[in-house]
């Protein structure tokens, strides 16, 4: 529900770059979501196709690359990546001592365009 | 043709959020985002806290909710200057949002603002409303998995509230898993044990919130 108003932003983002490149069609827009943001792809995806209809992105696709969190341990230094729900413990080392940060990304990296 | 864009999806809210900051600034008043999942004590936590405020401090309350008034006819029982959002269905406030509430109240006759948000643990985290402060609400009841479920608002948070503190024993809470969830994502937020039922530690709590920033006119 809350990729409705989420997905508006995406759209307006597009158009407005679309017009200034002068272009007539959007075939695709590059997104990255990170996996501790709360979006789902497929509602984002749906409402771009519902509220798209009859703008320069209709039909566009949406193209999502999913970033993780990292964890970081202070025991063992092990470092890898993980999504929701995390892991109290260390998965290589046991240990407590983890710090878990990033995951959070929501942006538009690039459209691509019919000039 | 391939054309870079790279802006924040948020943006034009994190805009609002800004503008609404300078009006909280100007005004002089200290604002807080409280936010928890429905039935977790945001309004209980905002009534203890007026019953508990010093006369120096004079406070103001946005309630948002999917629907109904009966949060905010509470707490205008109270005579505090409270404004109603009914969002309709969005599951979060954002700051267009109370942007529009501001309009209902008087700023400079306010030092210390409650924003009680939309009983969700998801998408509050990601729309700023131009608070000073995030208040995440955990509670007893909804079990001690919380942080590692829902890790994005309780990063999110610059204090955790963990309310019905009381009833620790009985729910088989376990308190020290549910702060180690918090403190993996979340290094500096301090934690919070209050009971807004029994009143306990909510002298804590109170403590807390007068340090930030000057709360009184």
């Amino acid at each position: 529900m809350h990729e409705l108003p989420a997905t508006q932003g995406i759209l307006d983002i597009v158009l407005d770059a679309a017009r200034d490149a002068g272009a007539t069609r959007v075939r695709a827009v590059d997104l990255v979501i990170g996996d501790l943001s709360s979006m789902v792809d497929d509602s984002v995806q749906f409402y771009f196709d519902v509220l798209g209809r009859d703008t320069a992105a209709a039909g566009a696709d949406l193209r999502i690359r999913r970033t993780r969190a990292q964890v970081d341990c202070a025991s063992c230094g092990a470092s890898y990546q993980v999504a929701p729900p995390l892991q109290p413990i260390c998965e290589q080392c046991g240990a407590l001592t983890i710090r878990i940060s990033g995951g959070r990304e929501f942006f538009i990296e690039s459209i691509e365009v019919d000039e | 043709m391939k054309v870079p864009v790279v802006r924040e999806i948020l943006k034009a809210n994190d805009q609002v959020a800004a503008e609404n900051r300078s009006q909280f600034d100007a005004a002089g008043v200290t604002v807080m985002n409280i936010m928890a999942s429905p039935g977790a004590g945001k309004t209980s936590l905002i009534l203890r806290t007026l019953a508990s405020l010093p006369p120096s401090v004079v406070p103001a309350v946005i309630e948002g909710d999917i629907a109904s008034s009966i949060d905010a006819d509470t707490i205008a029982a109270r005579g505090v200057a409270v404004v109603q959002i009914n969002t309709g269905g969005n599951c979060h406030l954002d700051a267009p949002m109370i942007r529009t509430a501001l309009q209902h109240l008087d700023l400079d006759r306010t030092s210390l603002l409650f924003i009680e948000n939309v009983g969700n643990l998801i998408c509050p985290a990601n729309y700023r409303l131009g608070a000073d402060r995030a208040v995440v609400i955990g509670s007893v009841a909804e079990g001690h998995d919380k942080p590692y479920k829902y890790p994005g608002i309780f990063a999110s948070a610059d204090v955790v509230v963990l309310n019905k503190a009381d009833l620790i024993d009985a729910f088989d809470f376990d308190v020290e898993y549910f702060e180690h969830g918090v403190r993996i994502v979340n290094e500096h937020a301090p934690i919070i044990h209050v009971s807004c039922r029994t009143g306990a530690g909510v002298e804590g709590w109170m403590a807390w919130l007068l340090a930030q920033r000057p709360v009184t006119v």
